[in-house]
């Protein structure tokens, strides 16, 4: 069933990756370069990392990206959860159709008008109670949050329906009150779903740009808002030393994350393992 | 008998959007008995054994645990347990942490419970399956880790709700003898939910039959059987001819165009009954001799037995003989006394008992459909 | 049980309310917006205005559903081949695809422009080659170029996705009845991959036509699209009531579209969306 390449299949595979990645693998070329030009390479060196590294400006946008994403994916998964769970008690059926409609909305609609739509309530309400430049760190949260949300509520909702639905009932049989039923029950059979959610999100508001370009005032700039003001100018390759050090990190973390998984969940039968000998 | 009930139902009632599905539900189980509830899908066996449980609340009526009303105690204050359906074993745990669940929730410590769930693993013999991920296990031993889990925190009732149903048949009739070694040797109370009046009959103390939201009869397995209260209850334990009959006198009834002496009195002169008479229990007898005479229009061999329908008098009769009679073949029937039971008109009179249009293969379709709408 | 379940419902609140203040509340600010002037008095100048950018808006939708459908012949063939090779290298090929992703849309369009400028590197590989120039930046080629680059793993993702869960005993079962590899195609596997193909056209599509950082990048200042126009009124020229009009229009369109799609693979697959 599952058959070998043919050679037209291998060379159409390699065209495309050839396509993906061209880009990226010009960027890293440059990153090296020893001169400022973008199209000759004049020699190698790391003069563009170095410049990077004392650039200030960058270093504290990199910091106020992980204080967003980290926040912000984490607060969206709790409320996230909370509303899966709630969501897959409702029984009425137009209530929940309702509220998965407009769950949908942030992942349907563009970021572009997601983006504008909460600049105009933010713009509005610092207007009514007299603050200006309302837009900052807060704003940008809410506005993370929100594109967060509907990604936890979709990852979570599928393992709370895959729940037989008699195991909270078997836990408060066997003493769980109703709470330590959600706790010890429900909750680690779907962590699996929380997991893939949060790190959707933080992957998510790491990324963004275009709505974190509405919602942002000067006072709080992300690195994707910074990389956006860099190339608004003649660019100098640090920008592209930059975005060498984002690809080889996520790159590291997609490959540590493979191998914590495989060796966590050895991790983990070994400790049940041990406590099932004890 | 008063004193020893250890639950007690005082009419209980339960609606679900109009729809009546317990109607006044009285009932004592005694302690330390095997007590069976015995219906078919939606006659509210389960949502009875649910009531007790904890899980739903009745609508009017009380729950008595030794006495006290428990209508608002929660699930989890209650000394009952449950095996569930599709046994509800935590899928994160492993099978050690699925039977020490309960314990870890009561504080117990470590050392007494690695000793208990040791214990619980020897009774349902599965020693050495500790370690064991819930999903690599057989149906049958998943059963055996939920009543290892149940029993490891020592409930005074075990509920069973249709414990066995998702396993083979094989596998089936060997729990029934050892949930029923299980029971007597904990010395706990079981109550079980089936609608497979064999597995009830072959297991249970006391077999409740319920329809319609309603005990129907109350008895041992062999009152249940040899005695049914009514229609519903002859049709539905076992097989049975029921027919429309009249009383005479006591110990006269008519039917089927005959009179017979039966061991039935008390009725009302002329009071119309419903008579049954068990296929077994008629003797086939040379054509001609009998009280009354028939024509048989299939016949089907069962293996221990052969399973006639007989045409008596434009109704059908299933008749089980050992001996082989070709179709089309005109029989008497004798019917002994002890063999007619005769009960009182009840609104399921008419419903049952008739073979006009009976195949096995429809037997068995209900059969399944039951079970996959429970 | 039923007050666990009260409980239960309760959960939702929080997030109920949060959706009606930051989902629903915007999008009532974007239609009041728009038929309201600065001084908050009703108008409909911005939406009778919107006819001033007709062709911008066409432009728009013309350059995406060309992206679009590039998209979808290129993410084809190869989500086919993905599908049907041996499982590790399926794993690999999934990763190697959605690597990319994880690059910044910024970084990438970017490295787009280094590689397409007039001075850039393809330019001066050919030069070295001895071979004439070629103009590609600032051109509307180069923007859906652009496009197609960015978004073609959105593509590549749900097609494979359903053509990973096709069952393949029916591609046999129809080859044992007598279809050739063409007929098989279009009788089978075609169908059978449609709501993947609707979930990658809306994924693709959306923000190809909402987009104003790949335009400006790689389309310079010689053409604008309907993002440019509306970041424009947000960000340089303040005309939040235009910009909000534009956008209501925008996402009018954008539903029309889907619509339109979903009508021709009769399906609404909304569980695609989420890969």
């Amino acid at each position: 069933m599952k058959t070998k390449m043919s050679t037209a299949s291998k060379l159409y595979v390699a065209f495309i990756i050839f396509l993906l990645y061209a880009p990226i693998a010009v960027m890293i070329v440059f990153s090296f370069n020893s001169s400022a030009s973008t199209s000759v390479i004049t020699g190698f060196s790391l003069r563009w990392y170095e410049s990077l590294l004392h650039d200030e400006a960058t270093m504290k946008a990199l910091r106020n990206t992980l204080l967003l994403a980290v926040s912000s994916s984490l607060l969206a998964t709790v409320m996230g959860t909370a509303a899966a769970v709630g969501i897959n008690a409702m029984r009425n059926k137009h209530i929940k159709k309702v509220t998965m409609g407009v769950t949908n909305i942030p992942m349907m609609n563009p970021e572009i008008v997601t983006g504008i739509s909460m600049m105009l309530l933010f713009v509005f309400c610092a207007k009514l109670i007299g603050v200006t430049n309302a837009l900052g760190f807060w704003t940008m949260l809410i506005a993370h949050i929100t594109f967060n949300l509907p990604y936890v509520i979709l990852s979570v909702l599928p393992k709370l329906r895959q729940l037989d639905k008699f195991l909270p009932e078997a836990a408060m049989d066997l003493g769980c009150t109703p709470v330590q039923s959600f706790f010890k029950v429900i909750l680690p059979s779907i962590s699996t779903g929380i997991v893939s959610g949060l790190m959707m999100s933080f992957t998510l508001s790491l990324d963004d740009f275009v709505i974190s370009y509405f919602t942002q005032g000067p006072s709080f700039e992300t690195l994707p808002i910074r990389i956006f003001s860099m190339t608004k100018k003649r660019v100098t390759p640090d920008m592209y030393a930059l975005s060498t050090i984002i690809f080889v990190t996520i790159l590291l973390l997609l490959i540590l994350l493979n191998v914590s998984q495989v060796r966590g969940e050895k991790k983990m039968s070994n400790r049940l393992g041990k406590g099932a000998a004890k | 008998m008063e004193d020893n009930a250890i639950i007690e139902l005082k009419s209980i009632s339960k609606k679900f959007e109009d729809e009546v599905i317990l109607d006044s539900i009285n009932l004592k189980i005694k302690d330390k008995e095997f007590m069976t509830f015995l219906g078919p899908s939606g006659c509210g066996k389960t949502t009875t054994l649910r009531i007790i449980a904890g899980f739903l609340e009745a609508d009017s009526g009380q729950v008595l645990f030794e006495g006290k009303d428990i209508n608002n105690l929660p699930p989890h204050k209650r000394q009952v347990n449950t095996i569930f359906q599709r046994y509800a074993l935590f899928p994160h745990l492993n099978v050690y942490e699925n039977i020490a669940f309960g314990l870890r929730i009561k504080k117990m410590k470590e050392k007494d419970i690695a000793k208990k769930v040791g214990e619980m693993l020897e009774l349902v013999n599965l020693k050495g399956f500790q370690k064991r991920d819930i999903s690599s296990l057989s149906g049958g031993q998943q059963q055996r880790v939920a009543i290892a889990r149940a029993l490891a925190v020592e409930p005074r009732v075990l509920l069973l709700d249709e414990p066995l149903g998702a396993l083979d048949l094989k596998l089936r009739k060997d729990m029934q003898v050892e949930l029923k070694n299980i029971q007597k040797r904990m010395g706990i109370t079981f109550i079980y939910v089936t609608h497979d009046q064999q597995e009830a009959l072959s297991m249970s103390d006391t077999v409740v039959v319920m329809n319609d939201g309603r005990i129907q009869q109350i008895g041992s397995p062999i009152d249940i059987y040899n005695e049914p209260k009514n229609a519903f209850v002859a049709d539905f334990i076992g097989e049975s001819n029921i027919l429309d009959g009249v009383m005479l006198d006591d110990f006269k009834a008519k039917f089927s165009g005959a009179v017979f002496q039966c061991l039935d009195k008390g009725f009302a002169v002329n009071e119309s009954v419903d008579i049954v008479v068990r296929p077994e229990d008629v003797d086939v007898v040379p054509y001609g001799e009998g009280t009354i005479s028939g024509v048989i229009t299939s016949n089907t061999f069962k293996g221990i037995h052969f399973e006639m329908i007989v045409d008596i008098d434009n109704f059908k009769w299933m008749i089980q003989t050992t001996d082989y009679y070709p179709v089309g073949t005109k029989i008497g029937i004798e019917i002994e006394p002890d063999a007619i039971h005769v009960m009182k008109k009840s609104e399921y009179s008419g419903l049952y008992g008739d073979y006009s249009s009976f195949s096995d293969e429809l037997e068995q379709l209900s059969d399944v459909n039951a079970v996959e709408e429970e | 049980m039923k007050k666990s379940s009260l409980m239960k419902k309760l959960t939702a609140a929080p997030y109920m309310l949060w959706a009606a203040i930051f989902i629903i509340v915007p999008l009532i600010f974007v239609v009041v917006y728009s038929v309201t002037d600065a001084a908050g008095n009703f108008t409909l100048d911005y939406i009778s205005d919107i006819g001033r950018y007709k062709d911008v808006m066409l432009n728009s939708i013309w350059l995406g559903l060309i992206a679009t459908v590039i998209c979808l012949v290129l993410a084809y063939p190869l989500a086919y081949i993905m599908a049907r090779s041996k499982a590790n290298v399926q794993r690999t090929m999934m990763m190697l695809v959605m690597l990319p992703m994880w690059m910044n849309l910024l970084i990438r369009t970017y490295s787009m422009m280094i590689l397409m400028q007039d001075t850039g590197v393809i330019n001066t590989v050919l030069s070295a080659l001895n071979l004439p120039n070629i103009h590609m930046i600032n051109t509307q080629g180069a923007v859906v170029f652009g496009m197609v680059y960015n978004y073609i793993p959105y593509m590549i993702l749900p097609l494979y996705n359903i053509m990973a869960k096709m069952d393949h005993s029916l591609i046999e079962a129809a080859e044992d009845l007598g279809s050739n590899k063409l007929t098989v195609f279009k009788n089978i596997i075609f169908p059978l991959s449609l709501p993947g193909i609707a979930s990658g056209f809306t994924m693709v599509f959306v923000p190809s036509v909402s987009t104003f950082y790949i335009s400006k990048k790689l389309g310079g200042n010689t053409f604008s699209l309907i993002g440019d126009v509306i970041e424009m009124q947000f960000k340089s020229v303040n005309n939040y009531n235009l910009g909000a009009a534009l956008s209501l229009v925008l996402m009018v369109l954008i539903i029309i579209c889907m619509l339109v799609m979903n009508h021709f693979t009769g399906d609404d697959d909304d569980g695609g969306v989420l890969i």
